[in-house]
């Protein structure tokens, strides 16, 4: 089996637009949740939000007149991570031929809401489709992301879409680990992007699971692990990781920020209190027990696996997700390594989320720290015997050896990685 | 008269060279020719044909058929459809 490692990096985040300002966040504990008028005027009950900030001059230095005219939210969040990520790995944008050897896996949630909930359903009903334009088909069709990057990188290998709710971004990232593995390929672009449309939100909104009382404090309002703690916090953006052979990689001195020596996917059926709403407690421990048995550090995961990166979303499932965890690794509360949640600082980018959040646990994996976990000084009762390995303020963790990224879906689906330092030895 | 309806369709050819600007790839705006092909020579991209009517339509204050969609082969044969459709909303 072929080892596999990333060596690029690319994300849109409501804290942080590319890689450079992504981290100054990650390490200063910046949110980018905040209050918009806009969800206030629709009459939502959570009127923060965590939505990115792309400047115009971004966008014209990434993308071509054309590609502006015709790519919609989930596209441009999506086309930038990726761009960022492709460049950062030391690719070119300029090449003549397709690369057979290079594609893409790069997933979303709810994808073109803002497509069709602005354009394609209204001037439908309106009797105006006659004037709708070219652009909305490759707009609407699910593969509209791995669509636009298969043209701007002139990708010959698997150009594909996943899609597995909240678990979406990390399972693109198995999925294009496994296919490297399998020596179907040499370089895989993997994400996920969701865009900052009030039709994602909405229907969460309605389902009353995200936060209702973040309005007065937006900074404040995305609560995981805390007692207070009053549902998600709704969010956009999307994460990109540049996969390669460990050959491929030395061949081209490429600079390598980790290897991926655990990965796993399922789903716990629905079953065993499992709903298309909630987990199967078995499937989680199944998954979390299968990627790191597969990175080789499962016998004793104290001391090699330093950090967990947690789904934690700020509603019920948190303090299962902790039970899931110290079940699944088989230790102590007092010996579970330390743990945050991204989402404390950006939201629920949800289709978005493992991408993102496996960037973050990259980088700090890359360079030793771990960020700090927002709001939950007051630690949920039944998460109070871990409150130990939860960060409120920056760790600097030089000698971190591994982390475990765990995401969780609707449908009851799983994913988790394993990341490890690499090291030339 | 005849002068008067050159410089007429000098002025719609130059506005819609402008205007298509967006859609083109690969060929500098003064090698465009009457007969230069929008999708062979131009490289736009033929999907794009839609939007580029649409622009027609808003900007030349027209509408354009589908069944006449067709003229838009051609530059040149684009600009004569929109004077044509000008002179006869005149």
């Amino acid at each position: 089996m072929r080892r596999v490692v990333i060596t690029g990096l690319g994300v849109v985040a409501p804290n942080g637009t590319g890689v450079p300002a992504f981290r100054r966040a990650l390490r200063e504990g910046r949110s980018g949740i905040r209050f918009h008028q806009k969800l206030q005027d629709l009459k939502l009950t959570c009127q923060v939000a965590g939505f990115p900030s792309v400047d115009e001059a971004l966008l014209q230095s990434r993308f071509n007149e054309e590609q502006r005219r015709n790519i919609n939210g989930v596209m441009t969040y999506g086309g930038l991570a990726a761009i960022e990520c492709w460049l950062d790995a030391g690719l070119s944008l300029h090449d003549d031929q397709p690369d057979w050897n290079a594609g893409a896996v790069f997933g979303t949630g709810i994808g073109a809401a803002d497509t069709i909930g602005d354009k394609l359903a209204p001037m439908t009903r309106d009797g105006q489709s006659r004037r709708m334009g070219s652009a909305v088909p490759e707009q609407a069709m699910c593969s509209n992301v791995s669509a636009l990057l298969g043209g701007i990188f002139g990708l010959g290998n698997r150009v594909s879409t996943n899609s597995s709710a909240c678990a979406t971004g990390t399972e693109a990232i198995v999925e294009s680990c496994r296919h490297i593995r399998a020596g179907m390929a040499d370089r895989m672009i993997a994400g996920s992007s969701e865009c900052d449309s009030p039709y994602v939100g909405a229907g969460f909104d309605a389902m009353r699971v995200t936060a209702r009382k973040g309005n007065e404090c937006p900074e404040r309002a995305s609560r995981p692990m805390s007692a207070s703690a009053s549902g998600f916090v709704p969010g956009a953006g999307a994460g990109a990781l540049l996969l390669e052979s460990l050959d491929s990689a030395l061949a081209r001195h490429a600079r390598i920020y980790a290897e991926i020596s655990g990965a796993a996917v399922n789903c716990g059926g629905q079953r065993g209190g499992g709903t298309i709403t909630a987990s199967n407690p078995e499937g989680v421990r199944r998954c979390i027990r299968a990627a790191v048995a597969e990175s080789g550090l499962a016998a004793d995961p104290v001391g090699e696996l330093g950090y967990i990166n947690g789904h934690l979303t700020a509603t019920g499932g948190d303090p299962k997700e902790v039970e899931n965890l110290l079940a699944a690794l088989r230790l102590p509360p007092e010996k579970l390594p330390w743990i945050n949640s991204t989402k404390s600082m950006i939201g629920h980018t949800l289709g978005a989320a493992g991408a993102i959040e496996c960037v973050a646990t990259v980088l700090q994996l890359h360079e030793g720290f771990i960020h700090p976990s927002l709001n939950c000084e007051d630690t949920h009762p039944q998460i109070q015997r871990i409150a130990r390995s939860i960060p409120h303020e920056l760790v600097e963790a030089p000698h971190l050896r591994a982390a475990l990224k765990t995401s969780f879906g609707f449908g009851d689906v799983n994913a988790c990685i394993v990341f490890s330092k690499w090291t030339e030895a | 008269m005849a002068k008067e309806s050159n410089m007429e369709r000098d002025k719609v050819r130059a506005e819609f060279v402008a205007m298509i600007q967006p859609f083109v790839r690969n060929l500098n705006p003064d090698q465009i020719q009457d007969d230069t092909l929008l999708v062979d020579d131009l490289n736009v991209n033929s999907a794009r044909l839609v939007d580029i009517m649409l622009e027609m339509e808003d900007r030349f204050a027209i509408r354009i058929d589908d069944e006449e969609a067709g003229a838009l082969t051609t530059v040149g044969g684009a600009v004569d459809l929109i004077v044509a459709k000008k002179r006869r909303a005149a």
